[in-house]
């Protein structure tokens, strides 16, 4: 495990010039993913933006095979992926589904189910940049509460996002991860530990993106940092039921601190029609999960 | 000596699928395809078929696993009926646009609303256009033979094949087959070697996002562009008739039985009215054909066995002399009439065959079709023709049009 990032794999799998946009959260993330992963790994993704960032036929600016799949389909795609090279004895193969929070927490979600429960031996990526972005940022389950989207012009998203972590934890899953590309080396960690495991392993990265966030996309490192310490987005890992702080919410954790979550809202156009009452039903939300983690991280 | 069971039509397609040796099996049980898994899960289970067997959780998955199984290059099986294919119809595309070959079998069943779980074939006849070739069955012996046969002609083309069947009239009735002897299948079927070899050692983006336009690649080489791509799936649909042909042929030659290659004629060479049909309409409509000779009408059958790629050729050929052409299908395509009639009539277009054509739309959610009722009709069409009504027409056997 790298201490600091000199200590991380030095090949590069994600090319430079490709097609994400500027500032974006997945292509800082997806770098440090791949490098934990590397090269004995099979890929499949379906319609996102990471489909773009892949490059379009007959280019691509990625450097490990990749199977694009269709959108509800990427888990059975894995499924696929692992059945072919077992029945052709190359299970030396790391197979690695990657998908938007459209892709898991919506669309995605049954074939991640069946494939979780049936113990599949991949690992399972959720890029969760919280709504649609690919088509122009429209509300899925994992947008959060108070947020513009373009299917939410008006009123803002009504609800709080789903907890896909609980819902995959509840498979009894050996490995589950959050990360951030704002920690990159948690976040290659976390990998690199997912990889040696057996099973069907849940990693979620809580991916910025300036476009369908509204910020500047300068900030996206700032804003990753921010989502972290004010426990809108809590780092740690579940590994065969045992939960664990990480990284920045370690370190909260020990020190009892932690930002109010306007901090991390204020900066971003997508909150710009939020009331009160619902920023403080979003600071409730934050804070009864956090103290949930807390219990658990205690036992 | 020879190996001849009694058993069902869904058991003699498990059976081909374990002579084929099938690596992945991926399925989701519907009626009434359901026992084809089943007989699967025992032979893996009870290591008769070394495979994998993935138990998915919907029949979209079902067909997902055989699309990525076979992209990493093993031989894939799936089956299904009604609105599990209909479920599979987004990756019945997606596996014909990757030029994956795919075998799958469909126990042919209506489709709802309302609910049916009874024979007829609009479920698979709904998936004419994606790209698939479909070849029909019209007896049990032809299913185990065709699923073998549909992986050699998968496997040289790069076309996924659908191989249907009347869902309980072939597949949960037992009839005598004869089961091919294993080493022969062997030999028949050559190992499966994937188009595209996906490993690390030789990184590819396999179906990513494409432009209307070609375009270089890094190396400067003009790519195909999607209509491109489209094209070539059209052109190998069309090449592979001949290959359809040949394998029946060779499947003969092998094994002594030829289920037709495009189509099968039942007494045409001097007929003056021609009953068309697919499946086991189509055997049906052999006993009406026989019925209709004894009373001096000399009647035939053409039976269509490949719907897609369509015998175009062939069928300017059979009906070339026919006076009169009775389609009787169990399918509809609504606003029109039935699939097969209009893909019939539309090859004619062009050539001498002016005979006066009748559409049965016959036997939907199960109705019986019996012999009696397929002469009857021909009868009745024949007396219309015979009083100077010669203008196209469908009409709905059996069923209370008032």
């Amino acid at each position: 495990m790298p201490e600091n990032l000199y200590k991380v794999n030095i090949n590069e799998y994600m090319l430079p010039g490709n097609r994400a946009c500027q500032g974006c959260g997945l292509s800082l993330a997806y770098r440090y993913v791949l490098k934990a992963l590397r090269e004995n790994t099979i890929l499949t993704i379906p319609a996102s933006c990471l489909t773009v960032l892949h490059g379009l036929y007959p280019i691509t600016s990625v450097t490990i095979p990749c199977i694009n799949c269709t959108f509800a389909s990427t888990a059975a795609s894995a499924s696929g992926i692992v059945a072919g090279l077992n029945a052709l004895n190359r299970s030396d193969i790391t197979v690695v589904a990657v998908a938007g929070d459209g892709g898991t927490y919506d669309i995605g979600i049954q074939a991640l189910s069946g494939a979780a429960e049936r113990g599949t031996d991949f690992i399972f990526v959720c890029y969760d940049n919280e709504g649609y972005m690919n088509t122009g940022t429209q509300r899925s389950s994992a947008t959060p509460l108070g947020a513009l989207t373009t299917t939410t012009p008006v009123l803002t998203k009504q609800q709080h996002k789903k907890d896909m972590m609980k819902i995959m934890e509840a498979h009894d899953l050996p490995y589950l991860a959050t990360t951030s590309p704002s920690y990159p080396v948690d976040l290659y960690d976390k990998f690199v530990r997912a990889k040696r495991i057996k099973g069907t392993r849940y990693l979620q990265i809580a991916a910025p993106c300036p476009p369908g966030w509204v910020y500047p996309p300068k900030d996206t490192v700032k804003i990753g940092r921010l989502a972290v310490e004010t426990g809108i987005v809590v780092l740690f890992e579940i590994e065969n039921g045992k939960f664990r702080f990480t990284g920045r919410s370690k370190t909260m954790a020990e020190k009892g601190s932690k930002l109010p979550v306007i901090n991390y809202m204020e900066r971003q156009g997508r909150f710009r029609k939020m009331s009160i009452e619902q920023l403080r039903q979003v600071q409730r939300w934050v804070d009864v999960r956090w103290n949930e983690y807390l219990r658990r991280a205690e036992n | 000596m020879a190996d001849v069971q009694i058993m069902t039509g869904n058991s003699a397609a498990a059976i081909a699928v374990k002579l084929s040796h099938v690596q992945v099996v991926a399925a989701y049980p519907i009626t009434p395809s359901t026992s084809i898994p089943e007989t699967l899960s025992q032979y893996i289970e009870s290591g008769e078929l070394k495979a994998e067997f993935i138990r998915v959780e919907s029949e979209h998955s079902a067909l997902t696993v055989c699309i990525s199984a076979s992209t990493v290059g093993a031989r894939v099986f799936t089956a299904t009926s009604s609105h599990g294919l209909l479920y599979m119809h987004e990756q019945l595309h997606w596996a014909a646009g990757s030029r994956l070959p795919i075998v799958l079998c469909c126990a042919n069943r209506g489709v709802g609303a309302p609910w049916s779980i009874f024979n007829d074939q609009q479920d698979s006849i709904a998936q004419r256009d994606t790209g698939w070739i479909q070849i029909y069955c019209r007896n049990n012996q032809e299913i185990i033979d065709t699923v073998i046969q549909a992986y050699r002609i998968a496997e040289e083309v790069y076309i996924p094949v659908m191989v249907c069947y009347d869902g309980f009239v072939l597949s949960h009735t037992m009839m005598p087959v004869e089961i091919p002897d294993a080493d022969m299948v062997s030999d028949f079927l050559p190992p499966y070697k994937p188009h595209t070899i996906v490993s690390p050692e030789n990184p590819k983006n396999i179906n990513p996002v494409i432009f209307p336009w070609r375009r270089l690649n890094a190396e400067g080489v003009l790519c195909d562009g999607y209509m491109e791509m489209r094209y070539k799936l059209q052109k190998a649909l069309d090449d592979a008739r001949d290959v359809i042909i040949s394998t029946s042929r060779t499947y003969a030659d092998v094994f002594g039985r030829d289920h037709g290659g495009m189509l099968w004629t039942y007494k045409t060479e001097d007929a003056e009215i021609i009953l068309a049909g697919i499946g086991s309409v189509a055997s049906e409509a052999t006993v009406a054909a026989d019925t209709l000779r004894d009373e001096g009408i000399r009647a035939g059958v053409v039976g269509i066995r490949v719907f897609r790629p369509f015998p175009k050729e062939e069928v300017k050929e059979v009906f070339k002399q026919a006076n009169a052409i009775l389609v009787f299908e169990k399918d509809i395509s609504y606003g029109y009439e039935g699939a097969l009639c209009a893909d019939i009539k539309a090859a004619f277009y062009g050539t001498g065959i002016k005979a006066p054509v009748h559409n049965y739309i016959a036997g939907l959610g199960g109705r019986d079709v019996k012999a009696r009722e397929i002469a009857e009709a021909t009868r009745a069409s024949l007396d219309e023709i015979a009083s100077g009504h010669t203008e196209p027409k469908t009409i709905w056997l059996n069923c209370h049009t008032g």
